[in-house]
């Protein structure tokens, strides 16, 4: 799915990065503990969360997150913009909540990093993603 | 000739409850694992684990030193600090063990996953610490 989409999905106002929004991302993780984000994110991953500090932009740029979509109307201030700005992370804001953002884009096919045996709802070739640690469960 | 090989070392100052220069260090030794070409896979684990590292030492120290230890080979990330140290690391090492207070919680750190995060990413993991003696963490990732 490209950023585009990801923005006309949760109607996202873009903060930095409104030149990036041809790029693809190949899934989602939602989550607000940034450990769960670095244990758990998978591939080339769009970040959704309610935190605004600089953690969360320094987990992404750990795991080559893609962008950051920040929920519930959460406004991320101008150092951290900044900050993005300069890593080429674009970010992105939704009104919408948590649940209803990651909803209605795996909806539309942007699947998950859950690793259940068999499950087709998780993103492909996850497998054997490169940028996928091998040691995760 | 393996030896004649050098490393290139790396070390970055961490100060206690900087939290907005707390990750900085793993994020240049990021980049410069990258400028090397590392595989990706290799320079996540590394990225993931120093930062962690670097994050506790912000958390739960009082300040100390990321270093990074680079060759063909072997990655070393070493964090060492002044703090309190941990009384029991058995504990420490369970997954969403914490003893972060709330207002660090609030802001997405302390979820308890941090060393189990390193233990993960770790070829090998060794945790110095005692109480009112500090903490070193010794972290060893193989290029393979
Ligand atoms: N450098 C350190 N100095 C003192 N205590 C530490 C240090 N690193 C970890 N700890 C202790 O181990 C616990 C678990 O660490 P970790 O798994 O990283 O979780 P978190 O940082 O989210 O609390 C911490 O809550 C803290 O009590
Ligand atoms: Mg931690």
């Amino acid at each position: 799915m490209k950023l585009r989409e990801v923005q006309a999905i949760l109607k996202a106002e873009v903060f930095t990065g409104a030149d990036k929004l041809d790029i693809e991302v190949e899934a989602g993780f939602g989550s607000d503990l940034m450990s769960d984000v670095l244990a758990f994110a998978c591939g080339r991953v769009l970040l959704l969360t309610g935190l605004t500090n600089t953690h969360v932009i320094h987990t992404a740029a750990m795991i080559d997150a893609v962008a950051i979509v920040f929920v519930r109307g959460k406004r991320p201030d101008k150092t951290l913009i900044q900050a993005a700005a300069g890593m080429g992370l674009p970010l992105l804001g939704t009104r919408l909540l948590m649940y209803d953002s990651c909803g209605r884009l795996f909806q539309a096919g942007l699947k998950g990093c859950s690793r259940e045996a068999g499950d087709d709802q998780v993103a492909s070739g996850l497998a054997d993603n490169k940028t996928r640690p091998e040691w995760l469960p | 000739m393996k030896d004649n090989i050098p490393s290139l070392e790396m070390a970055f100052p961490v100060r206690a409850r900087d939290f907005l220069a707390g990750g900085d260090g793993a994020a240049r030794i990021r980049r410069v694992l990258q400028q090397v070409g590392f595989p990706p896979a290799i320079i996540r684990r590394v990225a993931i684990a120093a930062y962690e590292a670097e994050m506790n030492i912000v958390i739960h120290s009082e300040g100390g030193e990321l270093k990074a230890q680079i060759t063909p080979e072997v990655i070393t990330i070493t964090a060492r600090d002044t703090g309190p140290g941990i009384p029991d690391i058995e504990l420490a090492m369970q997954e969403g063990y914490s003893t972060a207070p709330r207002e660090i919680q609030e802001m997405g750190f302390g979820a308890g996953m941090g060393l189990p995060n390193i233990r993960r990413c770790a070829d090998e993991l060794e945790i110095k610490s005692a109480p009112g003696q500090g903490t070193t963490v010794n972290i060893i990732i193989y290029n393979r």
